[in-house]
């Protein structure tokens, strides 16, 4: 990817072979790694996804048993949301930030580098236990005690260790990104004047130094429940199964956000530079995604509706996910605005940007109902909520990631993707997801519940749909592989600008951008 | 360069304050705990209930005006193999009247075990009402191989209970805490 | 290019479709359910008109939003010569679009929260039932003032063989039981939940209720049914291996059959102890504990009775089920403190017991011991001091 050029010459350039990715502290090197990993979870955790549709393609046990089914949704859950979606976004911003803020590089590259080469570690103990005597992780990725304390398979010890693990890569990871977003930037840049990628993943980061550490706490105390005879989980020793779920979620419900303001950021570049229009409403979107992060600490108990709280609790929680709705309307809003009245062009980076847009709202919508406790009583643990987080996660988190990949890919490797191939990808991408998750809001409203092996006759046709859908999906991705992998060999020669509705800093280098840039800050009026 | 090292200083400074923060999150998830707990009480989350309360006759009048009916149910964990059951399964009575009942339980198994019972009382609203001034709940209970015993349960409700609550239910789940005990060295064998 | 993808699209589009057609004779069904049960009680009627109107809603803002959207995408275009303005902000705008929804959002928290206040009204039931969430089973036990008490397990009762594609799938498959939940109709009935060893979660969508059952806790929920008839639901939380195979079904009867039904369960519970002192061969035995073996240990245990080790142990040639048998005795009726093996001792009747200690030891994999307990030792073990 990115080599020495000789117009930089009081710069030393890369190491030569391993070493230079083992030692790295440029943060170009350790975005691209971060990138690659989180690509090779994607498949991994793709191929898990297609051991359950496969399963699922019709009724009665085919190909794996229940327990192993069990497994396989909780490997899937885990790998995807740590292994793809939350690295990808950190390799994003690896790349990024700096470039975006005229930076040279991240503010604390040694650590940088560590917490990078943590995540190998941890999703190799994570896959290891697959190959255990006991099997996998069985109890799904939200991991509810007393399932995973008191009646967990033994690897149960190796999933809290590979948690801590990506704990702490994540925790290094948002205080470097914070540290570099609030000390390194060039004179003129005003927070106010930043990139809204910058602004979300600065709002991110501040989330995953928030709940990360809880995540790490509520493992811990699984920890101890299984090997130190406390009770926190444990109704005999005066603990509480519920409590679990609490401190769970008050992590898990950031967490979904951390798995998509950095999206709202990737999305708001793309639409502006595509439109050749400045993004509509940069103030208000500042507002809407602090108001977003504030609001994802008191709305964790709407994951519980159906565990028994008192009417108070159901009907605050009710009403503070439903304002959550606002905030995100307003996103959405300025992205049409921004699109109203521009000059659209339809590049493969454009048509995922769009995508998001149309198919995220659809997944606001579901959200919303699903925020209507009594209505919920009937959604939760469905395949309503299947396709709900789906949505929001697959056509929302997954597509920004491919659209940034797109959209930057010419300025990382010098040469342009091939645009037809790409538009290929994009299509089938699109056809693929819906019809693999628009059939699951049916099942879920039918009857079906989640996280089962088999099911009854009347849900077989979308399932089969659905599987149809999965494996469309799921090999047009190997698509994108090629396309990345052809595009990091060669092609057309990029330029500095690369899109010609492209603004910022990232486009005033060249392509591809050098190891070292602005060594000396640029100045912004 | 000297301005390079206190950048660098400064930078190493906001690091060590934003790790900070994030252990002072880890210990915040411990928080959550006892915060939880808290919680419950003034709640009647999960429906449950305080601990040993002293029965004052000032504040204890009789309410004659309305009755309330109480139900009892037990059951046991899965791995749990004691009989019990509570030896009336509801009594009515008066807002502020002491009551008493009594639970049956027996080890039928070859070995002295410990049991641990955990209450639970619905509706949630009526859990902060109910007062329990002795309860075989409080303490591990310690059965000999087929040993049986009578356990006594004596409770008020508060003459404040909402108004639209009529019936209430206790219900006690009965935890196989054996190993547990053992395990914090107390002494098991028979004597 | 383009167009050669659309057509490679299109074509995409019918195949999927083509097979969605073709598969709906081939497993002779009609047209599936889409949307959400109305359900036949007031609060699931309730529940099913907050969930067509959020929905109305969320159309009504698609229309507009996408419709916007759209427009944009046709109007704008750059190759059609489209040139951007400049205009990047609009306070009016951005105060309209962030109160309408505020406004609508109130709109729909009015209903919801009647509704759900609704549901929290347990009071003035006329009968309760415990329902207790077991791996992988419910058990039903309907609670009365004298102690007069029904109790009895509900089971998945699908043939393994139909869920191993080995036999034809039954109409009902999955979602039936060997025996299901009895309630009368137009009458309030009062649920009380909870669990003896994960959290479970009992869920029936006729009924718009869906409450975890918590071990150590009880939650509350209840019921007016409207309409006699069999409902069907399932387990609705990850519970295990067997999550996907503990259904739920409740059969709404007439006042008048309930009644009937409750006096012939009583008598039935008191028939069993004369039963119990009855002479029983081992042959009656084997084939009284096969049934129970499929119902209550196959799952871990295995047809075969080789297990799925190391969690779940084979019993086919372990010492237990093929030693001394008062070792086998004590650890079906007592359990195994620290793993999933369940204390049966307090679950089943001593019929079942000694059925399932015989089969085990007679006739399940390659065990064949030759020795039997019958129902009278069984209790005799129950009962004895030691």
């Amino acid at each position: 990817m990115a080599t020495g050029h000789g117009h930089d010459d009081h710069h030393h350039g890369p190491a030569k072979g391993i070493t230079r990715w083992l030692y790295t502290t440029n943060h170009k090197d350790i975005g691209t790694m971060y990138l690659v990993f989180s690509l090779a979870m994607f498949l991994l955790g793709g191929t898990f996804a297609l051991v359950i549709r496969a399963e699922l393609f019709q009724p009665g046990l085919q190909f794996v048993t229940p327990n192993f089914f069990n497994q396989m949704t909780t490997m899937h859950g885990l790998v995807m949301v740590f292994g793809a979606v939350m690295p990808a976004f950190v390799g994003l911003a690896n790349w990024m930030i700096p470039m975006m803020i005229g930076a040279p590089d991240m503010a604390l590259p040694r650590m940088n580098n560590w917490s990078f080469w943590i995540l190998p570690f941890a999703f190799l103990m994570l896959s290891s236990t697959l190959f255990m005597d006991s099997g996998a992780p069985n109890f799904g990725w939200t991991f509810y005690a007393p399932l995973s304390t008191t009646y967990a398979p033994s690897s149960v010890t190796f999933f809290i260790f590979a948690v801590h693990m990506m704990g702490v890569s994540s925790i290094m990871g948002s205080i470097n990104i914070i540290a570099t977003i609030q000390n390194l930037r060039a004179p003129g840049m005003t927070y106010m004047k930043m990139p809204l990628f910058v602004w979300t993943w600065l709002i991110t980061a501040y989330l995953l130094l928030a709940v990360m550490p809880v995540l790490a706490g509520v493992v811990t105390m699984m920890l101890f429940d299984i090997h130190f005879g406390t009770s926190f989980f444990s109704a005999a020793g005066g603990g509480d199964p519920v409590l679990f779920q609490h401190v769970f979620w008050f992590f898990g419900h950031p967490e979904v956000y951390i798995m998509i303001l950095p999206a709202f950021g990737v999305v708001s570049e793309i639409v502006s530079t595509f439109s050749r229009k400045r993004l509509f409403g940069y103030d208000s979107m500042v507002y809407a995604t602090s108001s977003i992060a504030f609001l994802s600490f008191i709305v964790w108990a709407h994951h519980m509706f159906t565990t028994g709280m008192p009417l108070a609790g159901e009907l605050f929680f009710m009403y503070a996910t439903m304002l959550i709705a606002v905030p995100t309307g307003v996103k959405v809003f300025n992205w049409i605005a921004t699109m109203f009245k521009g000059s659209i062009s339809f590049e493969t980076p454009m048509l995922f940007a769009i995508a998001f847009v149309v198919l995220f709202t659809m997944g606001g919508f579901t959200g919303l109902m699903l925020a209507i406790s009594p209505a919920d009583f009937q959604y939760q643990d469905t395949y309503f909520v299947v396709a709900h987080f789906h949505y929001v996660l697959v056509p929302g988190a997954v597509f920004s990631i491919m659209a940034a990949t797109y959209y930057w890919l010419p300025k990382w490797t010098g040469n342009m993707y091939d645009e037809n191939l790409g538009r290929l990808h994009f299509w089938l991408s699109f056809i693929g997801i819906n019809v693999l998750f628009f059939p699951q809001h049916f099942l879920g409203l039918a009857g079906m519940p989640r996280r089962i092996p088999d099911y009854a006759l009347q849900f077989a046709d979308f399932n089969m749909l659905s599987s149809i859908g999965a494996f469309i999906f799921g090999f047009s991705q190997l698509l994108f592989v090629f396309i990345v992998i052809k595009a990091a060999r060669g092609g057309k020669k990029a330029t500095a600008e690369v899109w010609d509705g492209s603004h910022g800093l990232e486009w005033t280098v060249p392509s591809p951008a050098p190891y070292h840039t602005f060594s000396t800050p640029p100045v912004i009026k | 360069m000297a301005e390079a090292d206190t950048h660098q200083r400064s930078l190493g400074r906001q690091a060590a304050k934003l790790a900070l923060y994030a252990l002072g999150m880890f210990g915040f998830g411990f928080l959550l705990v006892p915060l939880y707990d808290v919680f419950c009480e003034v709640t009647g989350l999960n429906g449950k209930t305080g601990g040993k309360y002293q029965y004052e006759q000032a504040q204890a009048s009789v309410d004659e005006s309305r009755a309330v009916t109480m139900q009892f149910t037990a059951n046991n964990n899965a791995a749990m193999p004691w009989e019990v059951r509570p030896m009336q399964h509801q009594v009515t009575f008066h807002p502020g009247e002491l009551v008493q009942v009594t639970f049956y339980a027996r080890n039928p198994t070859g070995q002295r075990m410990v049991a641990q019972a955990v209450p639970s009382v619905v509706p949630f609203k009526s859990a902060d009402y109910l007062h329990k001034t002795e309860c075989f709940c409080f303490t591990q209970q310690i059965l000999d191989a087929g040993e049986a015993v009578e356990m006594p349960l004596i409770f008020f409700v508060d003459r404040a209970l909402p108004a639209d609550v009529s019936k209430m239910t206790l219900s006690y789940t009965l935890f196989d805490v054996t190993q547990n005990f053992a395990a914090k060295g107390k002494a098991l064998s028979a004597n | 290019m383009l167009p050669t993808i659309k057509k490679t699209v299109n074509k995409l589009w019918s195949g999927v479709a083509l097979t969605l057609l073709a598969a709906l004779p081939a497993l002779g069904l009609a047209a599936p359910q889409m949307n959400m049960t109305q359900g036949v009680t007031d609060i699931s009627r309730d529940t099913y008109g907050l969930h067509m109107t959020i929905i109305w809603v969320c159309v009504a803002i698609a229309v507009i939003v996408y419709g916007v959207l759209v427009f944009s995408l046709i109007k704008y275009r750059k190759s059609k010569g489209a040139v951007p303005a400049t205009f990047y902000h609009s306070t009016k705008a951005e105060i309209v679009w962030t109160l309408i929804p505020f406004i609508i959002l109130i709109a729909m928290a009015i209903p919801a929260t009647q509704v759900l206040t609704a549901t929290y009204d347990t009071s003035d039931a006329k009968l309760d039932v415990l329902i207790t969430g077991y791996q992988w089973r419910w058990q039903y036990r309907y609670l009365s003032g004298d102690g007069q008490e029904v109790v009895f397990f509900s089971n998945l009762s699908t043939p393994q063989e139909q869920i191993d594609n080995k036999a034809e799938k039954g109409e009902h498959y999955l979602l039936e039981v060997d025996e299901p939940l009895v309630i009368p109709v137009h009458t309030k009935v009062r649920f009380l939940l909870t669990a003896a060893d994960v959290i479970h979660s009992w869920w029936v969508p006729a009924f718009a209720i869906k409450k975890d059952a918590i071990p150590g806790f009880v939650n509350e929920a209840w019921v007016n049914v409207n309409e006699p008839g069999i409902y069907r639901g399932q387990c609705a939380e990850l519970c295990g291996q067997q999550h996907g195979f503990m259904p739920i079904v409740v059969k709404v009867v007439e006042q008048a059959e309930f009644d009937a039904w409750l006096a012939e369960k009583q008598a039935a519970a008191a028939a069993i102890a004369e039963l119990t002192s009855r002479e029983w061969t081992q042959e009656q035995l084997i084939a009284e504990g096969q049934t129970t073996y499929n119902t209550f240990c196959v799952a871990c245990h295995q047809p075969t009775g080789l297990g799925l080790p190391p969690a779940f142990p084979a019993l086919s040639g372990s010492p237990v089920a093929t030693g001394p048998i008062e070792k086998h005795i004590d650890v079906v009726l007592h359990g195994r403190a620290g793993t999933a093996m369940a204390a049966y001792g307090a679950l089943l009747n001593p019929i079942q017991l000694a059925g399932v200690i015989t089969f085990e030891r007679n006739a399940l994999g390659s065990n064949r011991v030759g020795d039997m307990v019958t129902p009278a030792e069984i209790l005799q073990a129950q009962q004895a001091a030691q």
